[in-house]
C-alpha cells in the first residue's frame, strides 16, 4: 500500500498540478467560460502553495525527502530532491503564482486581452517547470524542466501576436535555445567524466576529471544558460525586448519564474556541481563575479535614461539579478545565504513594482513616465506600494532588501573584497536614482492635471495583490523569518554548501 | 494456436503480402472490401509483432527457418530484440497509414483507390520483410518489393508525381544494382547468403580485399536508399508528391529499414575487427555531419511544409548514421531510438501536413496563419513533434540526442557534440518558423472542406495524430525500457 500522502511524493504532486492545470486550460480552453478557466488556475495555485509549505518543517528539521520517479536516462533516475535552496525558490513561486493570478485576472479583463487560454495554460507550464526545477535532483532532471520552461515562456513573450512581439520572441528564443543547448552539452560531458549528475552541496567535479583549460570552458558552457535567463550582461538584451508581453508575464517573468530559474541554475551550477573549490580554482567564479559587477553598475546607468516605465524596471532587474549571480560568486557561506535570500526579497520587491506599473497602464494607460505627473493623487494606494518597494530595492533597513544586500556585503568583506563592497553599496544608490524619479513625479505637489482628478484607483483584482506583496516584502525586512522561515532556508543552503569545506 | 506463435515472424509479413494480392479482386466483389482487407492485416501484423517482441523480450532472439529448409541454405529470418522493436514500431507506423490513406482515396475510381492500397501492403510487407530478414539476398527481394511499390506510390501523386517517381527510379535502380554487386562478390568469397554464416566466413580473415570492394558499392547503395548526403538527390521531390494517403510511411520509415540493412553489414556481417573499419565509420561520420548541417540549412529556404520536412528527412538521416559512425553500443542504441522516434515525428508531421490538407486544401505554410485556433489537437502534435526533431525534454528526439551525445563523447569525438548542438539549433530555426506561422501569423482567408460540430477532423484522421502524439512522448519518457531491450542485441556487436 503506498502512503500517498507521503513526503516524498509531495514535490512530485507540486509539478503535476500545475502540469494538470495547464493541459486542463489548453484542452478544455475554448469550451469553458472564462470563468471556470480562472478557477483551475486560482484551485492549482492555492493546492501548489499548499503542497510546498507543506514541506517546509521537515526540511528545517534537516529530512533528506528523496523521490526517484523513474529512469529518464540509462543510468540516471528522474529524481527529486527537495533541499533548502530549492525550498527557498519554490515557496517564491508558488506564493507569488497566487499573487499573480489573482492579478492576471483583474489585467487580462481590465484590459480586454486575447489569447486568454493559451496565456494561461502557458502560465501554469512555466510554474510547473519552475517548481520541477527548484526540486530537480540531478542535472537531466533539472535540465528538463530548464527546456520546458524556456519553450513554456516563448506563447507568453509573443502573446500579442504582432511584428514586435514575434521580434522579440526570436531574440528570447535564439538567447535561451542557443545558451540551453550548449548547456546540454556540457551535461554530457560532465556525465562522460565524472559519472553521475546528483546535485551535490559542495560539488562533485574535481581536478582529476577535468584538468585546468577545461574545467573552465565546460563551467562557462555549463553556465551559460544560467547568465542567459539571469540577464547578466552581455547576455541580457533579451529580456528588455521581452517587455512587449502583458505586464503580469512581465512580473512573471522578470520578477518570478524565468529569470531567477536562471539564477537559480547559475546557483547549482556554481555551488552543487562545480563545487567553490573547484569554481575557485577554475577562475569561474571570479570571472562571473567581475561581470556581476560590471551588470551592476551598467544597467543602472541604462536604466537612468529610460523613460518607459516597465524598460526601466527591466533594466533594473537586469541588475538585481546581478546582485543574487555575485553573491553566489563571491563563495562564503552569507552570501550564499544572501543570494538565496535575495531571490526572495528581489521576488516580491519587483513584482510589486511592475504590478504597480501594468495598474497604472491598465487604469491610465500610460506608459512613460513624463506622463505621470501627479498620478499619486488618482492611484494613492498603488503608489505607495510602489513607493515601498523602490526603497526596498534601494536596500534601506526595514525592508526586505536590507537583509540579503547586507549579507552578501558581508560576505563581501569577509573575503576582503572591497570592490564588491563598494558596487554593492554604490548600486543601492543608483537604484534611488532611478526608482526616486518615478515616486516624486508621482507625488509632485502643486501640480494640478486635470487627468487624475477622478477616476479612482486601479481595480480591486490588480489592487490587492499588489498591496500584499508590498506589505510582505516591509514584514520581511522586520521579521526576515516571518512565515515561511525563509531567512533559515537560506542560511541552512549555505551552511550545507560550505560545512565539508571548514 | 501453437503453430500461429511459432510462425510469427512470417505471418507478419505474410498477411500484408496476402491482402496486397487480394485487395483488387475483393474490390471488385464490393468496392471497400478490399480496403478493409488491407486494413485488417495491418491490425493483424501490429497484434503480431507485439506479441514477437513479447517473446523475444522473454525468450531471446528468434531463429526461424522458411519451409524448414535447412539454414545456410534456406532462408531465414532472424529476430532479435533490435528487430523486434522496429518491427512493432514500423507495422504501428503502416496501420496508421493505412487508416490515414482512407481520406485521401479517389472516390469516383474504386479500383485506382484498391491499386493504391494494394501498392501501401506491398510498401509494408518489403518494410517489414526487409527488418526481419537474416538473409543477404532475401533482403535484396524485400529491397526491391519496398522500392518497386515506392515508385508506384510516388507517381500516383499527380503528374509531378510521376516525374518525381522516374527520377527516384533511376537513381534506386543504380542502388539495387550496387547492392547486387556487393552481395555478389561476397557471395564468391564465401559462397553462402545467410547474414549470420557468412559473418562467420569473413571474420576468419583473409578476406579484407573483397570485403573493402563490396564495401565500396554497399555504401552508396544503402546511402540512396536512405538519402544519406550526397546521395539524396531523388529524395525532396519524391517525399514531396508522393501519393499524400501514402506519405507517413514512406517519408517516416522508408528511409530508415535500408539503414537498418546498412547497420547489419557494417556491424553483423563485417564486424569491428574489420581492417577498413574505422575508415569506413570516418566516411560514414563526415557524410552525416555534412548531411545534417546540409538539410536544416536547405529546409529554411523551403515555403512548402513538405519540403522542409523532406529536407529535414535528410538531416534527420545523418543523426541515425552518425550513431552508426560512433559506433558504441550506447550510440548504437541512440541512432536506434531516433529511428524509432523520427518515424513518428516525421510520420506525426506528414499526418498534420495530411490533415490541413485534407481539411484546407493548402500546403504552403503562409496560409497556416493562427489555423491552431480551428485544429488544436492537429497542432498540438505539430508542436511536440516539432520540438522533438529539435531535441526539447521530455520528447523523443531528445533523448536520442542524448544518447549519441554520450556515445560520442565516450570515444572522446567532441566534434560530433558540437555539430548535434548546432543541427538542433539549425532546427530550431526552421521548426519555429512553421511554429511561427501556425500561431503569430494573421488568419488567412481558407475555405473549410470538412465541417463538423464537434470534432475537428473525421476520426480516421485523429487516430493517427492521437497515437503520433503518444508514441513520441512515450518513446521519450520510457526510453530506458527501449534501450534496454535494444542494448540486449547492441551489447555484443559496438566498439
Amino acid at each position: 500500500m503506498i502512503n500517498f500522502m507521503a513526503l516524498e511524493l509531495r514535490p512530485l504532486y507540486a509539478v503535476l498540478v500545475s502540469l494538470i492545470a495547464s493541459g486542463l486550460i489548453y484542452v478544455l480552453g475554448e469550451h469553458i467560460r472564462p470563468n471556470a478557466r480562472e478557477a483551475i488556475t486560482m484551485v492549482a495555485a492555492v493546492c501548489k502553495a499548499v503542497i510546498v509549505y507543506s514541506l517546509i518543517p521537515a526540511v528545517l528539521a534537516g529530512t533528506e525527502i528523496k523521490l526517484e520517479v523513474f529512469k529518464i536516462v540509462k543510468g540516471v533516475s528522474f529524481a527529486f530532491n527537495v533541499d533548502p535552496a530549492g525550498m527557498v525558490f519554490a515557496c517564491v513561486a508558488s506564493t507569488l503564482w497566487i499573487l499573480t493570478s489573482i492579478y492576471s485576472i483583474g489585467y487580462m479583463r481590465g484590459h480586454g486581452e486575447q489569447n486568454q487560454t493559451g496565456y494561461f495554460a502557458a502560465f501554469a507550464m512555466c510554474l510547473c517547470a519552475a517548481t520541477g526545477l527548484c526540486f530537480a535532483g540531478n542535472l537531466i532532471t533539472f535540465f528538463i524542466f530548464f527546456e520546458v520552461l524556456t519553450v513554456a515562456t516563448y506563447p507568453l513573450v509573443v502573446h500579442y501576436r504582432d511584428a514586435e512581439g514575434t521580434v522579440s520572441g526570436r531574440k528570447y528564443l535564439a538567447y535561451t535555445l542557443i545558451s540551453g543547448q550548449i548547456f546540454f552539452a556540457a551535461i554530457v560531458i560532465v556525465y562522460s567524466v565524472s559519472g553521475t549528475m546528483d546535485f551535490v552541496p559542495g560539488g562533485f567535479i574535481t581536478k582529476d576529471m577535468l584538468p585546468m583549460p577545461w574545467a573552465l570552458v565546460v563551467f562557462f558552457m555549463m553556465i551559460g544558460a544560467g547568465i542567459v535567463k539571469a540577464g547578466v550582461m552581455p547576455l541580457h538584451s533579451w529580456l528588455p525586448a521581452a517587455m512587449v508581453a502583458p505586464t503580469p508575464v512581465s512580473a512573471l517573468l522578470h520578477a518570478v519564474a524565468v529569470v531567477k530559474a536562471g539564477a537559480f541554475c547559475t546557483l547549482r551550477v556554481v555551488l552543487y556541481v562545480f563545487g567553490p573549490e573547484m569554481a575557485k580554482a577554475c577562475y569561474g567564479a571570479d570571472i562571473l563575479a567581475w561581470m556581476a559587477v560590471f551588470t551592476i553598475i551598467l544597467s543602472s546607468f541604462i536604466a537612468m535614461r529610460k523613460y518607459n516605465l516597465k524598460a526601466r524596471l527591466a533594466f533594473s532587474t537586469v541588475g538585481q539579478l546581478s546582485y543574487i549571480v555575485l553573491g553566489i560568486c563571491i563563495l562564503t557561506p552569507y552570501s550564499t545565504a544572501g543570494a538565496l535570500y535575495h531571490i526572495v526579497a528581489h521576488a516580491f520587491m519587483k513584482i510589486t513594482l511592475f504590478m504597480a506599473a501594468g495598474a497604472i497602464f491598465v487604469t491610465t494607460h500610460k506608459k512613460d513616465i513624463r506622463e505621470m505627473v501627479g498620478i499619486g493623487k488618482r492611484m494613492p494606494v498603488t503608489m505607495m506600494a510602489f513607493t515601498a518597494a523602490s526603497i526596498g530595492i534601494a536596500g534601506f533597513p526595514f525592508f526586505v532588501g536590507f537583509v540579503s544586500k547586507a549579507n552578501i556585503i558581508m560576505g563581501a568583506v569577509s573575503m576582503g573584497k572591497p570592490v564588491f563592497v563598494a558596487t554593492l553599496i554604490a548600486s543601492a544608490l543608483l537604484a534611488l536614482t532611478y526608482l526616486m524619479p518615478v515616486v516624486l513625479v508621482a507625488f509632485k505637489k502643486n501640480v494640478d492635471n486635470p487627468e487624475f482628478d477622478e477616476g479612482g484607483d486601479a481595480a480591486p483584482a490588480m489592487l490587492i495583490p499588489l498591496v500584499i506583496t508590498a506589505v510582505i516584502s516591509i514584514i520581511l525586512g522586520i521579521a526576515p523569518n516571518a512565515g515561511l522561515h525563509l531567512f533559515d532556508l537560506a542560511v541552512m543552503a549555505g551552511n550545507q554548501i560550505f560545512t565539508p569545506l571548514m | 494456436m501453437t503453430n500461429l506463435i511459432g510462425n510469427t515472424p512470417v505471418l507478419i509479413i505474410l498477411l500484408p503480402l496476402c491482402s496486397a494480392l487480394l485487395c483488387l479482386a475483393l474490390t471488385a466483389v464490393s468496392k471497400n472490401l478490399g480496403s478493409l482487407v488491407v486494413k485488417i492485416s495491418c491490425l493483424g501484423s501490429l497484434v503480431l509483432s507485439v506479441i514477437q517482441l513479447c517473446m523475444v523480450v522473454s525468450g531471446g532472439t528468434i531463429h526461424y527457418a522458411i519451409g524448414n529448409y535447412a539454414v545456410p541454405y534456406g532462408i531465414e529470418f532472424v529476430i532479435d530484440s533490435l528487430n523486434a522493436v522496429l518491427l512493432v514500431a514500423f507495422s504501428l507506423m503502416g496501420f496508421l497509414t493505412v487508416i490515414f490513406a482512407g481520406n485521401f482515396s479517389d472516390n469516383k475510381n474504386h479500383f485506382k483507390t484498391a491499386g493504391a492500397y494494394a501498392e501501401l501492403a506491398l510498401l509494408i510487407t518489403g518494410i517489414l520483410g526487409m527488418t526481419s530478414t537474416g538473409d543477404v539476398f532475401n533482403l535484396y527481394v524485400f529491397l526491391e518489393i519496398t522500392s518497386l511499390s515506392a515508385y508506384c506510390l510516388i507517381s500516383l501523386g499527380g503528374s509531378r508525381g510521376v516525374v518525381s517517381a522516374y527520377r527516384y527510379m533511376l537513381v534506386g535502380t543504380i542502388a539495387a544494382t550496387f547492392y547486387l554487386l556487393g552481395i555478389g562478390i561476397l557471395y564468391a568469397t564465401t559462397g553462402t547468403l545467410n547474414m549470420g554464416d557468412m559473418s562467420n566466413i569473413l571474420n576468419e580473415g583473409g578476406h579484407d580485399g573483397a570485403m573493402l570492394v563490396a564495401m565500396c558499392f554497399l555504401i552508396p547503395a544503402f546511402g540512396i536508399k536512405m538519402a544519406l548526403f550526397p546521395f539524396h538527390g531523388w529524395q525532396p521531390s519524391a517525399y514531396t508528391h508522393a501519393e499524400p494517403g501514402s506519405r507517413p510511411l514512406v517519408t517516416g520509415v522508408m528511409g530508415k529499414v535500408p539503414a537498418l540493412a546498412m547497420f547489419r553489414f557494417f556491424y553483423c556481417i563485417y564486424g569491428t575487427d574489420f581492417r577498413f573499419f574505422r575508415i569506413a565509420l570516418m566516411l560514414l561520420g563526415i557524410l552525416s555531419v555534412i548531411g545534417m548541417i546540409y538539410g536544416s540549412l536547405m529546409a529554411m529556404g523551403q515555403n512548402d511544409i513538405r519540403k522542409i520536412l523532406a529536407y529535414s528527412s535528410v538531416a534527420q538521416i545523418g543523426y541515425i548514421s552518425l550513431g552508426f559512425a560512433i559506433g558504441t553500443p550506447i550510440a548504437l542504441a541512440g541512432s536506434f531510438l531516433h529511428m524509432l522516434g523520427h518515424a513518428f515525428m516525421k510520420g506525426g508531421l506528414f499526418f498534420c501536413t495530411g490533415a490541413i490538407r485534407y481539411k484546407y486544401g493548402t500546403v504552403d505554410i503562409n496560409d497556416f496563419g493562427r489555423i491552431y485556433k480551428k485544429m488544436p489537437l492537429t497542432c498540438g502534435l505539430l508542436v511536440i513533434a516539432a520540438l522533438s526533431m529539435i531535441g526539447i525534454p521530455p520528447t523523443a528526439g531528445f533523448f536520442s540526442k542524448w544518447y549519441l551525445a554520450l556515445g560520442a563523447a565516450g570515444q572522446h569525438e567532441w566534434i560530433y557534440i558540437a555539430v548535434l548542438v548546432l543541427s538542433s539549433l539549425l532546427n530550431a530555426v526552421y521548426f519555429f518558423r512553421l511554429i511561427e506561422k501556425v500561431f503569430i501569423r494573421q488568419s488567412s482567408d481558407l475555405k473549410t472542406r470538412w465541417e463538423s460540430e464537434v470534432l475537428e477532423l473525421p476520426v480516421t484522421l485523429i487516430i493517427p495524430i492521437v497515437a503520433c502524439f503518444l508514441a513520441i512522448l512515450g518513446i521519450g519518457l520510457f526510453n530506458v525500457k527501449i534501450i534496454d531491450v535494444l542494448l540486449m542485441t547492441l551489447e555484443g556487436v559496438g566498439l
